[in-house]
C-alpha cells in the first residue's frame, strides 16, 4: 500500500465544483501527516485544464482520464474506471466532495473494491497510521467517529467543512492520462439532456442563507391583486412579497434563499429551497431566519452555521435559543431596513 | 413488472437522539419507516399502478422493522420480506445483503429506495446494491421514471438542475421529495397490512455468511454544546435595529 | 384484559393523525379567525376514508370498528374541534343512525354516498326553543299521501349549510299521550324545496367550522325516507347521541391531550425566577391534573368504543364519558391557558382556541348537566335501557370487510 491520498475531482461541463477544491485540501493535509502525495483524479472530456489548477490548489501528480464516454457523468463509466485504477494504485484513501456525484460515485467505487465508505465527514484525522473521521448522524443531533478496517478508506467530504487552499499558481506536478475502462457500448446508461433549474446560488455551497419561514405570509397589510380571489393564493402571493424581500437581502450579501418545510409544505417556495432534515443540511458563515420558528427537524438542517441571526415576531420562538443575534419584530420591517443597511456597508 | 422497495426503520424524525452512557438513545419517541422511504414506496406504487405488477417490501433488521414494513404494505405494497440481518452491519454488508434478497426474489424489474436513511445518513446503500447487482443506478430521480419497451427515462437532481438520463431495466432508484408527497395508508391497507403475515429470511437463506461489517462507530457523541448567548437587538425603529445588526455582522467578518 | 390498542388501531391513529398535523395544523389558526372552514377538509376527510372510517365497506365507508371512530376523533380534536364535530354530525349522528335504524334500501340510498364522503350529512334536532327539553320540540311532519310534509326550525346544526342529507326528528302526533311518543325521525335530502339555512356567525369557538340553521317550509319528504316507525323518533334521536356523544368524548379526550402537550413544552422552555416554570410546583399541579384526566377520559371513551363494538347498550358510559371528557377539556384548556400566561391569552399560541373550542362540548349533544341527571338516575335505579327495536349492529370484521 502507498501513502498516497487519493481525491476526487468533481466537475461540471469543465468547471469543478468549488467542494472538489475543499477535498484537495483535506487530501493535502492528510498527506503531511501521514507523509504522502496527493493523487487528484480528473475524469471528463476536454477537462486538462483543470488537472493544472488541482496541482496549483495541491495535488502533486493528477490521473487524467479524459475521453468521450467520460463527458458526462455517468457513475457506472467513472465508477468502473476509478475502481481499476484504486485497485492497481492501492491508495491508501480516496476522498470525495459530497455532492451529488461525489456520493454516489463514493459508494460505487467502495462497492466495487468491497470496502467500506464513509460519507459526509466534517472532520478526518489520523491515529495510529489510520484515518478516523468524524460524522454527523440523524441528522446532525449527534457526531459519530468512524473509522474502516479495509483499505482503500473511502470518505466524501461534507461541503464547506473543509476550507478552500489558497491558490499556488507556482506549483508543479505530474499529469499522467489514464483509459476510460468502459467503451460506450458497455455503458449502461445515456445522458439525454440538462434541465436548468431556475438560477440562484446553491443552497450547499452559500456561504450566507436567507432563510423564510411561515412567518412571510403574516402581513394582513398587503392587498393581493384582484384577480387573485382564491384564499389559498392570497396567501402564496402574500407569502412571495415576504420572500422578495428576502431574495433582495440575499442578493446584497451574495447569498442564497432558503426556507423553512412549513413554508415549502404551504407551497410559498419549490422544495429545492428547503432547509432541515428532510430538506439540505446547510452550514453557512452567516444564516438569517426571517419569520421561522425553528422546529427541530429546521434546526438540525442548519445550526452548524457560524453565525446565525434569528428576526421573528414571537419572543418565545426556538430559533433565538441557536441565534447568536436576534431580533423580535416583524421580518417585514426588519428585512428592508437590514438590506439597506448592508447595502451601505458593503458598498452596493 | 416486479418492484421492490427497500425501507427502514428509523427514530420518527422529531425524536431527541443523544448519547447516555455511550449508546444512542431517542427516549420513548416513536420508531417509523424512514421519512425517505416513504417517497420510494410512493414511486414504486404509481409504477405498479401505470405498469401492472406488485410491489414488494424489503427490509433488513430486527422485529422492531415491522412498523416499517407495515406502514409501507398499508400504503398499497402488496408483500414483504423482513431479513434478519448482523446487528453491526454497515452499508458495505446491508448491500451484499440486499442485492442477495433480490435475486432470491427474483425477476425484479426495479428497486426503489429513499435517498438516505435519516438515522446513518449515508445516502450511499442504493448505488453499492446496484454495483452489487450490476445493474445501473439512477440516484436522486426528481421524476417518476418513465417506462417504455424496457427503456426508461428519468430525471435526477443534481447542483447543476435536473439531468435527463435513460437506461435499460432492471435498474436502481433512489427518491426525494421531488416526485411529490407520498400517500397516507388506506384503511383497507392498514386492514392487510396490520394481518400481514412477513416472512423472515436469513443470511444462511440467502447463501451469505460471516460478513464482516468494513466501517465501524468506535465512538458516538452528542455534539459539542455551543455556548451561545443570544444577544437581542432592541432599537428605536426597524432601521434603527437594522443598522445596530448591520454593524454586529460585520464584525463576527463572515462577509 | 387487555388495555394495549391493536395494531390496526395505532395505525388508524398515526395515519389521521399525520392527515390532521401535516395538512391542517399549518392553515388553522386563519381559518379559525376567518370563521369559515377551510374548503378542502371535508372532500379530503372524505378521500381518505375518514367520514366513513367505522361504516361497513359494503355500504362504502372503511370498514374500521368503533374503537377506530374514536382513535380518529381524538387525532382530530387535538389539532381542531371542527374537525371532529364533522365527524360527530356526519358520521355519528346521520351515518350511524341510518347504519342502526335503516331499511337496507335506505342504506344502500342514503348511506352509501355519505360513507364514501360523496354527501355531507348532519343531524338536525335541536330548536330554538328546545335543546334539553328534546320532547317537547314543536317542528311538525304532517302525512300526506305518500309524503310527509315537514314545518318548523333547526337550531345550533353543525354543518347545516354544507350538508346534503340531514337526519331530522320531527312531530307526527300533537297529541300523544306522551310527548315524547309523538315523534318520527326522516332523512332528508336539504337541496329540497322549503328548505332554507344558514350559518351562525359570531360564536365563541369552533369558529373554523359551519354551525347554523335549518328552516323547513312545507318541505315534502317521500315517506320511504322515514326512519323506523312513526312515534320511534324519540328514541332514534336518543340513540343518535349515544355515539355523537361517543365522539365528542373521544375529541375532547383530544383536546385534553393538546393542552396538556403545549403546556409541557411551554413549561420547559418559559423562565421564571431563574428556572423553566415546570419547576414551579403551582405549574406541575396543573400539568398532573392533565396528564391523569387524559388517561382517565381516554379509557371512558375506549370502554364505551368497545362496548359498542360487542354491541352492548352503552348509553350509561357513553354519557359519562362525554360528561367527564368535556369538563375536563375546559379546564385543561383553561389551565394551559394560564401556564401560557400573557401569550395564552393571544392567538400566537394554540392554547386560547383550545379553551374557545372546549366549551361547546360542554353544552351541546346533551349538556353536562343533562349527563349528570342521567348518571344520577342509573345511580338512583330509576333508568334502565330496555332493548331497542333496532340496535347499533356489533362490530363483526367479516361482515364489516365483505364486499357488497
Amino acid at each position: 500500500m502507498s501513502e498516497k491520498i487519493w481525491v476526487y475531482v468533481d466537475q461540471f461541463k469543465g468547471e469543478a465544483l468549488p467542494a472538489s477544491w475543499e477535498a484537495v485540501h483535506a487530501a493535502r493535509a492528510l498527506a503531511e501527516n501521514l507523509g504522502g502525495g496527493v493523487t487528484a483524479l480528473v475524469f471528463g472530456q476536454g477537462v486538462e485544464s483543470l488537472a493544472q489548477t488541482a496541482i496549483h490548489y495541491g495535488a502533486d501528480e493528477i490521473l487524467l482520464a479524459d475521453d468521450s464516454t467520460l463527458a458526462d457523468y455517468r457513475g457506472e463509466a467513472y465508477a468502473a474506471t476509478l475502481a481499476k485504477l484504486a485497485s492497481e494504485g492501492k491508495p491508501q484513501a480516496i476522498l470525495f466532495p459530497t455532492t451529488t456525484r461525489g456520493r454516489e460515485l463514493a459508494a460505487m467505487t467502495a462497492a466495487d473494491l468491497k470496502v467500506g465508505v464513509m460519507p459526509d465527514v466534517t472532520a478526518l484525522e489520523v491515529q495510529d497510521g489510520r484515518i478516523v473521521a468524524t460524522r454527523p448522524v440523524y441528522a446532525g443531533k449527534l457526531l459519530a467517529k468512524v473509522v474502516s478496517r479495509t483499505d482503500p478508506q473511502i470518505f466524501t467530504l461534507r461541503v464547506r467543512a473543509f476550507g478552500k487552499p489558497a491558490l499556488d499558481e507556482s506549483r508543479t506536478g505530474t499529469v499522467t492520462s489514464v483509459e476510460a475502462v468502459l467503451s460506450e457500448e458497455e455503458i449502461p446508461t445515456r445522458v439525454v439532456n440538462y434541465l436548468q433549474s431556475e438560477g440562484g446560488v446553491s443552497l450547499t455551497d452559500a456561504s450566507v442563507i436567507v432563510s423564510g419561514g411561515r412567518g412571510t405570509s403574516n402581513n394582513p397589510s398587503l392587498t393581493p391583486p384582484p384577480d387573485i380571489t382564491d384564499e389559498k393564493e392570497q396567501e402564496i402571493w402574500r407569502a412571495q412579497q415576504g420572500f422578495k424581500l428576502i431574495g433582495e437581502l440575499a442578493d446584497t450579501l451574495g447569498g442564497a434563499v432558503g426556507a423553512s418545510r412549513a413554508a415549502v409544505d404551504a407551497g410559498y417556495i419549490p422544495y429545492s429551497h428547503q432547509v432541515g432534515q428532510t430538506g439540505k443540511v446547510v452550514s453557512p458563515d452567516l444564516y438569517i431566519a426571517c419569520g421561522i420558528s425553528g422546529a427541530i427537524q429546521h434546526l438540525a438542517g442548519m445550526r452548524t452555521s457560524k453565525v446565525i441571526v434569528a428576526i421573528n415576531k414571537d419572543p418565545e420562538a426556538p430559533i433565538f435559543k441557536v441565534a447568536r443575534f436576534g431580533v423580535v419584530g416583524d421580518l417585514y420591517d426588519i428585512v428592508p431596513a437590514l438590506n439597506e443597511a448592508m447595502k451601505k456597508r458593503l458598498g452596493k | 413488472m416486479n418492484i421492490v422497495v427497500c425501507v427502514k426503520q428509523v427514530p420518527d424524525t422529531a425524536a431527541q437522539v443523544v448519547v447516555e452512557n455511550g449508546q444512542v438513545t431517542w427516549g420513548d419517541a416513536p420508531l417509523v419507516i424512514n421519512p425517505w422511504d416513504e417517497f420510494a414506496v410512493e414511486a414504486a406504487l404509481q409504477l405498479a399502478k401505470e405498469h401492472g405488477g406488485s410491489v414488494t417490501v424489503l427490509t433488513m433488521g430486527d422485529e422492531s422493522a415491522k412498523e416499517a414494513i407495515k406502514h409501507a404494505l398499508a400504503m398499497g405494497c402488496k408483500q414483504a420480506v423482513r431479513i434478519e440481518g448482523p446487528a453491526d452491519a454497515d452499508t458495505l454488508v446491508t448491500a451484499q445483503v440486499l442485492a442477495a434478497a433480490i435475486q432470491k426474489i427474483g425477476d425484479v424489474d426495479l428497486v426503489t429506495f429513499g435517498r438516505q436513511a435519516i438515522d446513518g445518513d449515508n445516502g450511499v446503500t442504493p448505488a453499492m446494491v446496484g454495483r452489487f447487482l450490476g445493474w445501473p443506478v439512477f440516484s436522486l430521480s426528481a421524476t417518476i421514471p418513465e417506462i417504455a419497451d424496457g427503456v426508461v427515462t428519468v430525471q435526477r437532481a443534481t447542483e447543476e438542475g435536473r439531468q435527463v438520463v435513460e437506461g435499460k431495466l432492471p435498474a436502481i432508484f433512489s427518491f426525494g421529495k421531488d416526485i411529490g408527497e407520498p400517500r397516507y395508508p388506506s384503511f383497507m391497507g392498514i386492514r392487510k397490512a396490520s394481518r400481514a403475515k412477513v416472512p423472515v429470511w436469513t443470511l444462511d437463506d440467502l447463501g451469505l455468511s460471516a460478513l464482516l461489517p468494513a466501517v465501524s462507530w468506535p465512538e458516538v457523541m452528542n455534539p459539542p454544546k455551543r455556548e451561545i448567548t443570544t444577544e437581542i437587538i432592541e432599537g428605536d425603529s426597524p432601521a434603527d435595529i437594522a443598522e445596530k445588526l448591520a454593524d454586529k455582522i460585520m464584525a463576527e467578518k463572515v462577509l | 384484559m387487555d388495555f394495549n390498542l391493536s395494531e390496526e388501531h395505532r395505525m388508524v391513529q398515526k395515519m389521521v393523525h399525520d392527515f390532521a398535523q401535516r395538512e391542517v395544523a399549518p392553515i388553522i389558526k386563519e381559518w379559525d379567525r376567518k370563521q369559515d372552514m377551510a374548503p378542502f377538509i371535508l372532500p379530503r376527510m372524505g378521500e381518505l376514508g375518514i367520514l366513513g372510517i367505522c361504516i361497513p365497506v359494503r355500504y362504502g365507508g372503511a370498514g374500521m370498528d368503533y374503537v377506530s371512530l374514536g382513535l380518529a376523533c381524538e387525532e382530530l380534536e387535538a389539532v381542531d374541534t371542527t374537525l371532529r364535530v364533522v365527524m360527530s354530525v356526519h358520521t355519528g349522528l346521520c351515518s350511524m343512525t341510518l347504519l342502526q335504524w335503516g331499511s337496507e334500501e335506505q342504506k344502500q340510498k342514503f348511506l352509501v354516498p355519505l360513507a364514501k364522503g360523496e354527501k355531507i350529512g348532519c343531524g338536525a334536532f335541536t330548536e330554538p326553543g328546545a335543546g334539553s327539553d328534546f320532547a317537547h320540540i314543536r317542528g311538525s311532519a304532517r302525512r300526506e299521501g305518500d309524503y310527509y310534509i315537514l314545518n318548523g326550525e333547526k337550531m345550533w346544526i353543525s354543518l347545516a349549510n354544507k350538508a346534503d342529507y340531514a337526519m331530522v326528528t320531527m312531530r307526527t302526533n300533537p297529541n300523544a299521550e306522551k310527548a315524547s311518543r309523538g315523534l318520527t325521525s326522516f332523512i332528508v335530502d336539504l337541496h329540497s324545496p322549503g328548505v332554507t339555512r344558514g350559518d351562525i356567525h359570531g360564536k365563541l369557538g369552533v369558529r373554523a367550522g359551519s354551525t347554523g340553521w335549518i328552516h323547513f317550509q312545507d318541505v315534502r319528504v317521500p315517506a320511504e325516507n322515514r326512519i323506523g316507525e312513526e312515534g320511534e323518533g324519540f328514541k332514534i334521536t336518543m340513540s343518535a347521541f349515544d355515539n355523537g356523544r361517543y365522539t365528542v368524548a373521544a375529541g375532547a379526550t383530544g383536546l385534553i391531550r393538546a393542552a396538556l402537550e403545549e403546556s409541557v413544552k411551554y413549561a420547559r422552555e418559559r423562565q421564571a425566577f431563574g428556572s423553566p416554570i415546570a419547576q414551579h410546583q403551582l405549574i406541575q399541579a396543573k400539568i398532573a391534573r392533565m396528564a391523569v384526566d387524559y388517561e382517565a377520559a381516554r379509557l371512558l371513551y375506549l370502554q364505551a368504543g368497545w362496548m359498542k363494538n360487542a354491541g352492548s347498550r352503552n348509553t350509561r358510559q357513553t354519557s359519562a364519558a362525554k360528561w367527564f371528557a368535556t369538563d375536563a377539556s375546559f379546564e385543561a384548556a383553561s389551565e394551559a391557558v394560564q401556564i401560557h400566561g400573557g401569550y395564552g391569552f393571544s392567538d400566537e399560541y394554540n392554547v386560547e382556541r383550545y379553551l374557545r373550542n372546549s366549551k361547546g362540548a360542554v353544552i351541546y349533544e346533551g349538556s353536562n348537566e343533562i349527563q349528570r341527571l342521567i348518571q344520577a338516575s342509573y345511580a338512583l335505579g330509576w333508568r334502565t335501557d330496555k332493548p331497542l327495536r333496532r340496535e347499533l349492529p356489533p362490530y363483526d370484521p367479516d361482515f364489516w370487510q365483505e364486499e357488497a
